[in-house]
């Protein structure tokens, strides 16, 4: 199946406009996606529709709500093949799943001495709750390093694994430089060792097939908002005796079976997890954003942005004194580049002057950027709806503006 | 006499006016920012560092008879030029005139984006660091 981007790119309304005089060219993908009409709708039939609170209402309207809600976590369940709906948490994001396992599991494993590896390449987020537990459980943070190409050193992760290791957390994909790193392999190794795994997929899961089962992963994490759907969701998978095993996150209405004064029970998975009144309209419209990848294949959205990263490497290479950051063999459409003698901050403000959006800094990557020696970088993320025509206009703007900055 | 923060604005605003196009305008910026001397490395501590910005930026302020003159420095050329003008604006003035300046020009040149309050923009600090040099120097 070959795709018809141009039918496709009129899915996307927000791609139709001018930004500073140009024809917008969105090569921010990592940082957030663009969401379809038909997300943008969901949002909006509900809110002007059905709009009720799930789960207790027993008229049509919170019926209506709680069965499209629930819909949602089935279809999370395909999409990542897990083997049951209960295992789906609803969160509010990647960064809010990785939180409520370090304050669960983490609060109820981790002990003086233990072992927690995460990598060179992780995020801010796959960072700090990990070290706000290990502080108050007396456990340990250890980083699997990187090589010159941004791969992770998996002789090095092997002699990290010992007894004392109780979790591995690494993402799935890099987020600054696009890595994919060999979860499988990984996670074998891991759990040899008596180890758990929590892989945070917020930069996988729009550009990778996951499939959890077969990855046997103990914990997986991502964002709706970076699979074409709306902000303030995230999911949570994780395997049924870890989540039945873990105490409760968050106290409050919705995760409680039975409440008094003198204690109270909690409510089965995946409610156990969920206190309070949830995200309902986005998470909603995420079920339609999972429709609309379903309905083009995944198989040819990854295509598509393969033959866009090559081009763009290919492109990007030809400019003098450009350095592609991170050159793994397997990367997603993820290009990080810096250029002799010119600051990205610069590069950034020119290429939104031609209506280019990439993405400068240090990706809340800071242990990364450090391992390079380098302030941050510029980084351009596609996406399926990008062309090969934006990516001549971007290196033909990119260039313009190296030539006004030198 | 030394021209009136209002004066120094209004030529800035003036230069500003000959470009048609940004190009031409951000041309212009990038040049101020390269013209601008290089803060000398003394200054360049993490103490004149101003947080908040994509790109480091320097900011060095000292008391010269009633007048307070600033110095800074930034990794991007652009943040640069930014500097450049707001030194060109607010240094050798007194404390009074500094707290009490109203940067109009920014907005009146294009470049209000550049005050925006996102993270990767330092230029907001910047001027409210200059102020409460302004500030601190006069309650001495």
């Amino acid at each position: 199946m070959t795709l018809d981007i141009h039918k496709i790119r009129a899915d996307f309304p927000v791609l139709d406009q001018q930004v500073n005089g140009s024809s917008l060219i969105y090569f921010d993908n990592a940082a957030t996606t663009q969401k379809p009409k038909s997300v943008i709708d969901a949002l909006s039939h509900y809110y002007a529709s059905d709009n009720a609170n799930i789960h207790r209402g027993l008229h049509a309207l919170a019926e209506r709500a709680t069965n499209a809600y629930e819909l949602t976590r089935t279809k999370i369940k395909e999409f990542i093949n897990a083997p049951s709906s209960d295992q789906i948490i609803l969160t509010a994001g990647t960064t809010g799943s990785i939180n409520l396992v370090a304050q669960t599991f983490g609060r109820a494993n981790f002990s003086k001495g233990d072992k927690i590896l995460i990598s060179n390449l992780e995020h801010h987020s796959n960072i700090v709750p990990w070290q706000m537990i290990a502080e108050e459980k007396g456990a340990i943070i250890e980083v699997i390093p990187v090589d010159e190409r941004g791969v992770l050193d998996l002789a090095a992760f092997r002699n990290l694994l010992d007894a004392s290791v109780k979790l591995v957390a690494v993402n799935h994909v890099s987020n600054a430089i696009g890595t994919i790193n060999p979860i499988a392999e990984m996670i074998q190794l891991a759990h040899a060792h008596g180890a758990k795994v929590m892989i945070d997929g917020a930069q996988s899961i729009a550009h990778l097939d996951i499939d959890v089962q077969a990855l046997d992963i103990d914990f997986f994490a991502f964002s709706a908002h970076k699979l074409f759907g709306p902000t303030g969701v995230g999911v949570l998978y994780g395997k049924r005796e870890l989540l039945e095993s873990m105490p409760p996150y968050q106290g409050g209405g919705e995760m409680i079976k039975e409440v008094s004064f003198e204690g109270t029970t909690y409510n089965e998975l995946p409610y156990k997890f969920e206190a309070g009144t949830p995200n309902i309209a986005d998470v909603i419209a995420l079920s339609a954003a999972i429709d609309y990848v379903n309905a083009l294949s995944k198989e040819a959205l990854f295509t598509q942005e393969l033959a866009l990263l090559a081009y763009a490497t290919e492109q990007l290479s030809t400019i003098p004194g450009l350095r592609i950051i991170g050159t793994a063999p397997d990367k997603i459409a993820v290009i990080s580049f810096v250029i002799d003698g010119i600051h990205p901050q610069d590069l950034g403000v020119l290429l939104d002057k031609f209506g280019i959006a990439i993405r400068t800094g240090h990706h809340c990557v800071q242990p990364l950027m450090k391992r390079f020696g380098l302030p941050g970088t510029c980084r351009a993320s596609f996406a399926f709806y990008n062309t090969l025509e934006e990516i001549d206009l971007f290196v033909k703007a990119l260039r313009r503006s190296i030539n006004m900055l030198q | 006499m030394a021209q009136s923060i209002q004066e120094t604005q209004e030529e800035l605003i003036e230069e500003f006016g000959l470009f048609d196009d940004w190009a031409d305008k951000y041309e212009y910026l990038i040049d101020l920012g390269k013209k601008l001397p290089n803060l000398s490395e003394v200054f360049k501590t993490e103490e004149n560092v101003i947080k908040g910005c994509q790109s480091r930026v320097w900011l060095h302020a000292e008391k010269q008879g009633d007048q307070i003159v600033f110095e800074a420095d930034s990794e991007a050329v652009i943040v640069k030029g930014m500097i450049s003008m707001l030194i060109r604006v607010l240094s050798h003035h007194t404390a009074e005139e500094i707290i009490q300046a109203d940067l109009y020009f920014i907005d009146q040149i294009g470049m209000s984006q550049h005050l925006a309050q996102t993270r990767s923009n330092g230029l907001l600090s910047m001027v409210k660091q200059m102020k409460n040099y302004a500030l601190a120097f006069s309650a001495k």
